[in-house]
């Protein structure tokens, strides 16, 4: 490794007062031709590239990003990870992804903080306590730690909750996941840059697509605000702007976009040391190592790409988080901002070949997909290198449309993402 | 967040309306002859567009009407607002 990072080059650094340290991947121009080409240059496709170059010995590619890399919706969710899905599928693919958050920080070399601080989910009715439970067993069948919380046993374990069986939407119990927990998500970009670079990969960033040259069914190539670049296949991890590249493409999708809010609090001592999550007030929290409370809203009812979301959407928040947790009255909030999310009309993802030959795209992941972004990379990059989708994706394909066989974690599971 | 200019009752906010998603999809005319792909379509693929983009609303805490809106997704500018059954103007 060119420049591993220890204890010692941190020694090292320190006496020449950090001025000396490498950068920690190159900034190359594009050549004319790629093997491959990613297209976003986020976690997801960061994490898609580092694998396509250590697991399947494919060095000539790109990644091509419009802005900065990790500035899209890597630098922009609360970083929430989990594996606690109902449906055997989504549970193969988010646990397969937290067994690699386990070990990313040694393989990468890179510090990305994973802790695993458990995430709560609670129960405000009597469907919510059915749904949890059943979601409990569902995880336990399926090798995913969960348990039960009775109400007591919820503010044992987070004692700021409100437990007052008289709040508007009393807390009637909650699943915990122990090996759940939050990672520095612009660390994981940043790690799988410098990762992906070492091997050879080019990361090229104020670079964005204009257009995918097809002949016939398959690809030729992308246009770009740097010139043309000639490839076989394209991997397209566009986030909230897929149908964007869809439609450059000459294919549909089965996406919306819409904005997803977080905001942020000043930063305060530390006083809630896990994640809690709840879906049927919809607000979310977790303190982030720097002690600012981070607060996930909801989406926007509506198509949009503005990046900003609605007002009301954060009122409604917290509204939620105020009479759950009455000792954050009067914290004050620090930043607001969107990011654009692709959700599915089954709330899971597609990571998938398309009808044109060489084109795959992963999109779909629409407001949680952070957690994935190990897993979702290992299995993309399996699925580019092979041209067949791995095991754990195969029934995240995008004929599920067509065929009916939907992952339905929208209506099945009552948890948020 | 924005206004959107209901055709029955006028300039109203947002927070009033229910989005419909995507207007002009027919309802397939023969359904039993559907194929799946065809079904895929109708059920689930959308345009969602970043630009000008044709959608229904509904005036859902007001006067409970439908109706279509032209509005730019990228900016969340409204450009048109035209009755269910209108045609629609020209981009």
């Amino acid at each position: 490794m060119k420049n591993k990072y220890s204890i010692f080059s941190l020694i090292k650094n320190a006496f020449s007062g950090h001025e000396n340290w490498q950068r920690a991947w190159r900034d190359p121009e594009p050549k004319k031709e790629y093997d491959t080409v990613i297209i976003g240059g986020g976690g997801h496709g960061l994490a898609t590239a580092y694998y396509l170059a250590k697991k399947h010995k494919m060095t000539n590619i790109a990644v091509v990003e419009k802005g900065w890399i990790g500035g899209g919706n890597t630098g922009r969710n609360t970083t929430i990870i989990r594996s606690n899905y109902l449906w055997d599928a989504s549970a193969g693919l988010y646990d397969h992804a937290l067994k690699i958050w386990e070990g990313l920080s040694q393989e990468l070399n890179y510090n990305v903080m994973f802790s695993q601080r458990g995430v709560m989910n609670l129960a405000h009715n009597l469907q919510d306590v059915r749904d949890l439970k059943r979601r409990t067993h569902a995880n336990r069948l399926n090798g995913i730690d969960a348990v039960w919380l009775n109400t007591e046993e919820v503010k044992k374990f987070c004692p700021i909750i409100n437990t007052s069986p008289n709040i508007r939407y009393p807390v009637l119990g909650g699943t915990l996941q122990k090996r759940a927990g939050t990672a520095r998500h612009d660390a994981v970009a940043w790690g799988y840059a410098r990762g992906a670079d070492e091997m050879g990969v080019d990361i090229i960033q104020n670079c964005e697509v204009k257009g995918i040259k097809r002949n016939g069914d398959k690809v030729e190539g992308i246009e770009t605000t740097k010139g043309f670049i000639k490839t076989k296949k394209i991997g397209v991890v566009a986030a909230g702007h897929s149908s964007v590249i869809a439609n450059m493409a000459g294919i549909r999708l089965p996406l919306e976009s819409k904005p997803l809010q977080a905001l942020v609090s000043e930063p305060v001592k530390p006083i809630i040391d896990t994640v809690v999550m709840s879906n049927a007030v919809h607000a979310y929290v977790s303190q982030s190592d720097k002690g600012e409370l981070v607060i996930g809203a909801g989406t926007d009812s509506y198509v949009s790409y503005t990046q900003k979301g609605s007002h009301n959407i954060v009122e409604e928040t917290l509204r939620a988080i105020l009479e759950l947790y009455p000792i954050f009255s009067r914290m004050k909030m620090l930043r607001q901002w969107g990011g654009i999310v692709d959700i599915c009309p089954d709330a899971s993802p597609i990571i998938s070949k398309t009808q044109v030959k060489g084109l795959y795209f992963n999109c779909g992941w629409g407001t949680g997909g952070f957690k994935a972004t190990p897993g979702s990379g290992d299995l993309f990059a399996h699925t580019i290198a092979n041209d067949e989708p791995h095991k754990l994706n195969a029934a995240f394909n995008l004929n599920r449309f067509v065929s009916g066989d939907l992952v339905d974690e929208h209506g099945a599971a009552a948890v948020a993402h | 967040m924005f206004i959107i200019n209901c055709p029955y009752c006028g300039e109203r906010d947002q927070t009033e309306f229910s989005c419909g998603g995507e207007a002009h999809i027919e309802r397939p005319k023969q359904p039993t002859e559907l194929s799946d792909d065809q079904w895929a379509e109708y059920l689930f693929m959308r345009k969602n567009i970043k630009g000008v983009q044709f959608e229904r609303w509904n005036h859902i805490h007001g006067c409970r009407k439908w109706f279509n809106v032209v509005r730019d997704t990228s900016n969340d500018k409204i450009h048109a607002v035209y009755k269910m059954g209108e045609r629609p103007p020209v981009k």
